[in-house]
């Protein structure tokens, strides 16, 4: 069986620094990292792997420096890790980054399963999975919190929540699944992988060698139907902010007032 | 593109009930239509025996009702060929959908069939001076706001639960429903093989959610939490280091990847008040915070706060509430 796993490669939210001034990300502010939720992704390729036996590709479109990250997916497992990097992919919305991403994955060749997190912290859309599986006219399952069974035809998911119900859904493959982040702990890399993963090669996807699948213009900007008019720092809600700190009756009697306004009690 | 004209908002049903987005939307919906002098029309696949006339007293000036007893099993394929279909026929220029999970789940799939733009869990819409549709829309873990322009056609967007008031309801509207028949009325490739609810836990729609976090040192403390929202007449919510720490189901979880919750009054006790905590909840009418740090960051985002241990001071409110 044959997973390819998309991951991203994404600044660590925790210290990425924002110029309200001018409001842009400042990227070189923070490592990167993989996308936290695309870790689930991975690891659930894993689990698969254990348990049924595949063949692992990571495929990212980014940056040259996301090899960094493709490193990292092989020490946890990957069996290749594949970086589509240009810099006409550059500035791609959702559409042209799955338009790309389809591209490369038609080819890297075919695959029973593509594997995708819920969504990356930084693009934050959830849009890039379903958008895979409609460019390759597959099936897709988001919000899978489980993989009941797996066969070379067939899988069957739990899905979280959908119209508010848990649904268990058997697809055909090929088709692309969507987890979440309870689907499991991603585990950490051996030190032997690590080690290893230091001198395997990264192979690499230029725009050129796309030419069967995608137009110079379906790509990056260009080929990206979605443009940032402007960025804004929202302004915080303005809060009463009665902190108190000894004073226990009267702030009981604060909130006794609001929890009374909108309760029974 | 002068072929493309209209707003159309795509409506969901669960369980042949209407979702409250769909209503949410025509009332956003009926502002830009009015701003830029186009009919707001709606389309919702579903079975049989729906009230669809409700999305005509919420202002849809023609409800389009597309019938399929394989529509009350969600589906994100099947129902894209439909809508798909029905939008090449129909070229609305802006199309609105609720960012649930199975808004957020076909509308990228629809968006990609056509080719378009799409935006996903917008805050807000706007027409500006040059009558250009304004998608506005929190990024990078909900630290900045983007404005996003659409340059194809049509124009999509999700629409977070929740952002914008329902529209009136107006039983005196005309009553205008358009039956058409599925173009494809079943797909192979998937099986829906179960539904079901495993609990009926909906923090989303709570009206006063007392949450908690890692401050709670084991779960059987957790009743006291529970007795305190009881006392409250809120239920009970929790941050991502409880969830991920075992003691509560990840259904309970507040935040980033969790629920996102708009209540009345929102009680945090024990929680720091990390951004992607905050992301779930800082829109709550009331914000009330008990952390024994004073410098916690949750502070600062609430309307009242109380410094002090939730083990001491939780069981005196309960007591004195
Ligand atoms: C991609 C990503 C997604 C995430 N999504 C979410 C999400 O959806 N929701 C979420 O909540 N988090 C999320 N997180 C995690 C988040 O960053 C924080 O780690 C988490 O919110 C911390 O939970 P906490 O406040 O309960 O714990 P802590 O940060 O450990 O805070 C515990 C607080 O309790 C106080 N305290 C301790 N004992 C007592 C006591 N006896 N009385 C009073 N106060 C006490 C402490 O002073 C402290 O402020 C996410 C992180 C990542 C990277
Ligand atoms: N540039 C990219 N390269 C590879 N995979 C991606 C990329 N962007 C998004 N993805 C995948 O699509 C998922 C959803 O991303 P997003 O739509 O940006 O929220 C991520 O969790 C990744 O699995």
């Amino acid at each position: 069986m044959n997973i390819l796993v998309l991951i991203k490669e994404v600044p660590d939210m925790e210290k990425v620094k924002f110029d309200s001034e001018k409001g842009v990300v400042n990227r070189s502010s923070a490592e990167s990292e993989i996308n936290p939720f695309d870790m689930n992704a991975l690891q659930s390729a894993i689990d698969i792997k254990n348990k049924y036996g595949a063949d692992i590709t990571v495929l990212t479109m980014g940056p040259l420096r996301a090899e960094k990250s493709l490193r990292d997916a092989y020490a946890r497992g990957a069996d290749n890790v594949v970086l589509m990097t240009d810099c006409r992919f550059s500035g791609a919305d959702t559409c042209a980054t799955s338009r790309t991403l389809s591209a490369g994955i038609k080819y890297l060749g075919t695959f029973d399963l593509i594997i995708c997190g819920e969504k990356s912290v930084d693009g934050d859309t959830a849009q890039v999975g379903a958008e895979v599986a409609e460019f390759l006219d597959m099936p897709h399952a988001y919000y899978v919190e489980n993989i009941n069974s797996i066969d070379k035809t067939e899988i069957e998911v739990v899905i979280e929540n959908i119209c508010g119900s848990k649904q268990v859904r058997r697809m055909k493959l090929p088709a692309l699944i969507g987890v979440t982040k309870n689907i499991n702990l991603p585990k950490l890399p051996t030190v032997n992988r690590k080690l290893k993963s230091l001198e395997i090669d990264v192979e690499k996807i230029s725009l050129d060698d796309l030419y069967e699948h995608i137009d110079a213009d379906e790509t990056g900007f260009k080929g990206s139907p979605t443009k940032i008019a402007k960025i804004v720092i929202p302004n915080p809600v303005e809060r009463t902010g009665h902190i108190y700190k000894d004073d226990y009756v009267t702030f009981k009697e604060a909130i006794k007032k609001e929890i009374k306004s909108e309760s029974t009690i | 593109m002068d072929e493309y004209k209209g707003i159309l908002v795509i409506a969901e049903q669960n369980d042949n009930i209407i979702h409250k987005v769909s209503y949410e939307l025509l009332n956003k919906g009926r502002e830009l239509a009015d701003e830029l002098n186009v009919p707001l029309d709606c389309l919702l696949l579903g079975d049989d025996g729906i009230h669809v006339e409700e999305l005509n007293y919420r202002g849809a000036e023609t409800v389009y009702y597309m019938k399929s007893e394989n529509f009350s099993k969600p589906e994100e394929y099947l129902y894209k060929q439909n809508i798909v279909k029905f939008i090449d026929e129909n070229k609305p220029e802006i199309i609105l959908i609720g960012a649930t999970n199975f808004g957020r789940s076909i509308a990228p799939r629809i968006a990609a069939a056509l080719k378009t733009g799409l935006t996903a869990d917008c805050t807000e819409l706007q027409i500006d001076d040059d009558n250009n549709f304004i998608q506005v829309r929190p990024a990078f873990s909900d630290n900045i706001l983007a404005h996003i322009k659409t340059v194809t056609y049509p124009k999509m967007a999700t629409i977070r639960y929740k952002e914008f008031d329902e529209a009136e309801r107006n039983v005196d509207r005309e009553i205008n429903v358009v039956k058409i028949k599925p173009y494809m009325d079943k797909y192979d490739e998937v099986e829906i093989v179960q539904s079901f609810n495993e609990n009926d836990v909906n923090i989303t729609e709570a009206q006063i959610v007392v949450a908690t976090g890692r401050a709670i040192k084991k779960k059987e403390d957790l009743k006291m939490i529970k007795d305190f929202a009881n006392k409250v007449g809120g239920v009970i919510g929790a941050s991502r280091a409880l969830v991920d720490a075992g003691m509560i189901g990840s259904v309970y979880q507040v935040g980033y990847s969790g629920n996102r919750v708009k209540p009345k009054i929102y009680i945090a006790c024990g929680i720091s008040g990390a951004p992607q905590h905050l992301a779930g909840m800082k829109e709550s009418e009331t914000i009330i915070a008990i952390n024994s740090d004073s410098s916690a960051p949750i502070f600062s985002i609430a309307d009242y706060g109380y410094v002090g241990d939730i083990y001491e001071i939780i069981p005196n409110l309960i007591r004195d509430l």
